[in-house]
């Protein structure tokens, strides 16, 4: 039988009366059910809490370096998705192609910090992100420069001042061109990832590269439909 | 307008009500043959949607962090119970459940917890199954379970150790079958492994085959290697026919032999998607399109959606024409409305209707994250990467695309819920993949939340978003999760979880103007850090709201009657009873003719003022007379009483409503 918890107004109190006068139906008063959400008293719940956190920890030592590499790596890549997307607004970018690219700025600038977070609850060293400009410079990870310019995908710096000087709709077309190859770099980290010996058995790290994979393939979808209207648009032309 | 209810104030109800009652005795004359009294009834209050009055400032925001002390805010809800997890189950997220009688059958990354939730103020945990694999999403159908492994550490022998190779016989990708005759000791069974494992699947029970049951898996994962399970490929499927990528699986299970169960086909729904499909402009596109056409540019049909014409081709056109009439210099007036009058020939000419792919043919997208099914409207809701689709599902094996829609906010569409009636469906756009907070004070309202569509003849057409509207701290992964319809009848109702935005319920009825009526929010479970947690899904079930908490375990709600969800409408919600649910294949509810069906309808004609309010006093005053009276008297009222409301309906803003309500009425008489 199911209880009746609810906060009976006058108006039907009185039909229940006369409910109950009428066919004696019986009813559970609002009373019996309201204080069962504390169940357990308040130093259960603490104990449970510091399990909670114990297993918590525990479970962030189930990793191999080649996820740190991974996730080091990738914030450096996503990085470089910032420089490519900060120049939307201020090259002429269609409405199409500023909002893609308000929306690569926010999803990457979230994984890049959730790929930190990863790498300092496992005590490894944390990539910080340094942009000036079109100039990309990781600090606190060890490697140089070249380690993340070497990573598939990433433009070279050739052809990021390319990006950075076209206007309009060359810079749209160019920019998605080069968005497509960006994204389908990080398929490939990915992709090498998950064939890797011991790794992503961790699960945020396994939760984070499939993320990554499943949004980058429809973004790069996406950007690939986009493309092909603005060069049917250029037939018409 | 707010209408309130006529309340006696008084001390002694209880005589007052039995006084009033013989004074009705005495005085009563009744016209008809029969003996009848007035009795009271009560007229609950009801307040139109648009003027709902949310409380100010939202409680949701500024709420206290904290794994099991965190703050809470609730409204037009009762928490009537939030459990811990099992010790085992503890710190391992907690996925989405699955509903048979009296019991909830919660996922966790860890295994099954099953829950007896006969006592939703105290759910007891009567079996922990541990068998880690990710999501672990549970369905079930009769005596099977179906879960779900995609993650990499899955094992056949559901050992706790991981799998160290990336190719290993050990591995689990795929479905795993338990049978649950007795669900307190479920025996495992059977697996289907699957190239891309399965991130979530859907059961499909086809009204006309009662032999066997089908799995639709989705996964989003990569491909494993073919050295793993042969066959696998993860080429395009130009260079290899068998490519895993750009379909999905179907598994037959022969209900008698469920250890027989087998991938039957990978059906290729999202092959030439070559239109560019999309589900029009966003809102915030709108005044763009109507400034453009003030300052009197031209508009072209493309696709099926008003777009402007850039400038440059109009000048082209333009010049075109002058040039034809051999003119010469700039296009007079009446060259712009030749070239309005001929523009849609010329637009049809260029693109030839685009039946005859010009474009090179579209794979779309590589795989589905969630399928809705809906059997007894015969479709399914995909939520498919950059698509959202619409399925035939009549023949369970082979589902067919009918249509196909994309979003210009460029969402990920993870899973769908149709109205009861069919007519509407809300994909939803789990943007980050729930483990980042996009609910946060400057994150657009329209990343990361529901799209709204109408579906006439098959065909979608967006009409809103809807965003769970309380801003939620950086520290809170937020973004639209999975939900159910709430069956009130008359109305389109659905609870949704947002992970650590909480629980939102809201009436999309009217689908330009989808309203929040109820929720439920914690605040973090961590102060300084985002760690995973909140709603993963939150489900009604037979009269209860049932969530799984990521981090918390699980939650137990009962909806609180306001001006905005009547009590009645909760009763008339209430009569539902499912044997069982898995959300991913929607039941159609069809509610049993009771007096709480009817005071529902009446209470919305009343909220809707789809009657007047001496008809609506007409009405309740039948009913409830009806209800307390001996069997053939209650006949002859109602009888009619339906009558009466029938003919209302001519003068109603909301005839169909008044016509509901009078059937109703009509059968509750020729009830024996």
């Amino acid at each position: 039988m199911k209880a009746s918890k609810r906060k009976i107004n006058l108006g039907s109190r009185i039909s229940i009366v006369v409910l109950l006068v009428f066919v004696g139906w019986s009813c559970k008063s609002t009373e019996a059910t309201t204080s069962t959400a504390t169940a357990s008293n308040s130093s259960e719940k603490a104990k449970l809490e510091e399990l909670y956190w114990a297993k918590i920890d525990s479970s962030r030592m189930n990793f191999i370096q080649a996820d740190v590499d991974f996730m080091t790596g990738m914030i450096g890549h996503h990085a470089q998705a910032l420089i490519m997307s900060d120049l939307a607004p201020k090259n002429g970018a269609n409405a199409q192609v500023q909002t893609l690219a308000s929306r690569i700025i926010n999803a990457q600038k979230d994984e890049i910090a959730a790929m930190q977070k990863w790498l300092r609850d496992r005590k490894q060293p944390v990539p910080e992100v340094h942009i000036d400009g079109l100039n990309l410079m990781i600090h606190g990870a060890g490697g140089d420069h070249s380690d993340h310019m070497s990573m598939a995908g990433m433009l070279t710096q050739e052809q990021l001042t390319e990006l950075s000087e076209a206007k309009n709709e060359n810079f749209d077309k160019l920019f998605l061109k080069y968005m497509i190859q960006h994204h389908s770099g990080a398929l490939t980290m990915v992709n090498k990832l998950i064939n890797t010996d011991g790794a992503v058995q961790d699960e945020e790290a396994f939760k984070l590269s499939a993320d990554i994979n499943v949004d980058q393939i429809t973004e790069i979808e996406r950007m690939k439909l986009m493309l092909s209207e603005l060069s049917s648009k250029d037939e018409v032309e | 307008m707010k209408k309130t209810s006529t309340t006696i104030k008084g001390a002694s109800k209880h005589f007052w009500v039995l006084l009033l009652m013989a004074a009705l005795i005495v005085t009563y004359s009744c016209s008809s043959a029969s003996k009848m009294i007035d009795l009271p009834y009560s007229s609950p209050a009801v307040t139109q949607l648009d003027n709902v009055m949310a409380p100010s400032p939202d409680p949701r925001v500024g709420l206290k962090a904290g794994l099991f002390d965190a703050g809470e805010a609730t409204w037009n809800l009762e928490v009537l119970s939030a459990t811990p997890p099992p010790k085992d189950f503890l710190g391992v997220t907690n996925s989405d459940l699955a509903f048979k009688g009296k019991y909830a059958i919660q996922g966790n990354y860890n295994g099954v917890i099953i829950w007896d939730i006969s006592n939703p103020a105290e759910p007891k945990v009567v079996r922990e199954y541990i068998c880690p694999a990710s999501q672990s999403d549970v369905s079930v159908y009769e005596n099977l379970m179906f879960v779900s492994g995609e993650g990499s550490s899955g094992r056949l022998d559901c050992g706790t150790e991981g799998v160290d190779k990336a190719v290993s016989k050990d591995r689990l990708r795929g479905i795993r079958i338990f049978d649950i005759t007795d669900i307190e000791n479920p025996k495992y069974i059977s697996n289907v492994q699957t190239c891309r494992g399965s991130h979530t699947h859907s059961v499909l029970k086809d009204p006309s085959d009662d032999e066997n049951v089908y799995v639709y898996v989705s996964g989003s994962a990569g491909v494993r290697p073919e050295e793993e399970l042969p066959g696998c490929s993860a080429a395009q499927p130009e260079e290899d026919p068998n490519s895993a990528l750009f379909r999905i699986e179907v598994i037959k299970v022969p209900l008698a032999n469920p250890e027989m169960a087998k991938i039957v086909s990978s059906p290729r729904i999202f092959e030439n998607l070559d239109a560019p499909p999309r589900h029009g402009m966003s809102p915030a596109d709108y005044p763009a399109l109507e400034a453009a056409k003030k300052n009197g540019a031209f508009i072209v049909d493309f696709n099926g959606q008003e777009t402007v014409l850039p400038d440059s081709y109009a000048k082209q056109m333009l010049s075109g024409i002058v040039a034809k009439r051999g003119g010469t210099g700039e296009p007079t007036a009446a060259d712009s409305v030749q070239l309005r009058e001929e523009l849609p020939g010329i637009i049809a000419a260029m693109f030839g209707g685009g039946e005859d792919g010009k474009e090179p043919a579209r794979k779309g997208p590589t795989q589905c994250h969630d399928i809705t099914l809906y059997p007894e409207i015969g479709l399914a809701g995909g939520a498919c990467e950059g698509y959202g689709l619409l399925l035939d599902i009549s023949n369970p094996a082979n589902p067919v695309r009918i249509d196909a829609v994309a979003d210009s906010n460029f969402s990920y569409w993870h899973s769908a819920t149709f109205n009861n009636e069919g007519n509407k469906v809300i994909f939803t756009d789990e943007w980050g993949g729930g483990g980042q907070p996009k609910c946060r004070e400057g994150d657009p309202m329209e990343w990361g939340a529901n799209a709204i569509f109408t579906i006439e003849d098959g065909k979608m057409k967006f009409e809103e978003y809807y965003k769970m509207p309380a801003p939620q701290t950086t520290e809170e992964n937020c973004v639209a999760h999975n939900g159910s319809m709430i069956p009130v009848p008359g109305r389109d109702i659905m609870v949704q979880a947002w992970y650590q935005g909480g629980i939102s319920i809201f009436d999309w009825t009217d689908v330009n103007n989808p309203v929040e009526i109820a929720f439920h929010d914690r605040g973090p479970v961590a102060a300084d850090r985002m760690q995973m947690g909140g709603s993963w899904s939150v489900y009604w079930y037979n009269g209860s709201i049932v969530s799984s908490e990521i981090a918390r375990g699980l939650d137990i709600f009962d909806l609180t009657p306001s001006p905005y969800l009547t009590e009645n409408e909760i009763a008339a919600a209430k009569s539902i009873e499912l044997t069982y649910l898995n959300a991913q294949g929607q039941p159609k509810f069809e509610w049993p003719t009771t007096f709480a069906l009817a005071r529902a309808y009446t209470d919305q004609l009343a909220r809707e003022e789809g009657l007047a309010a001496g008809s609506v006093d007409v009405v309740r005053q039948g009913l409830v007379n009806a209800e307390n009276a001996s069997p053939s008297v209650r006949k002859k009222v109602l009888t009619k009483l339906a009558d009466t409301v029938e003919s209302y309906a001519g003068n109603s803003n909301n005839a169909t409503k008044v016509k509901m309500l009078a059937d109703t009425v009509r059968e509750l008489g020729s009830k024996p």
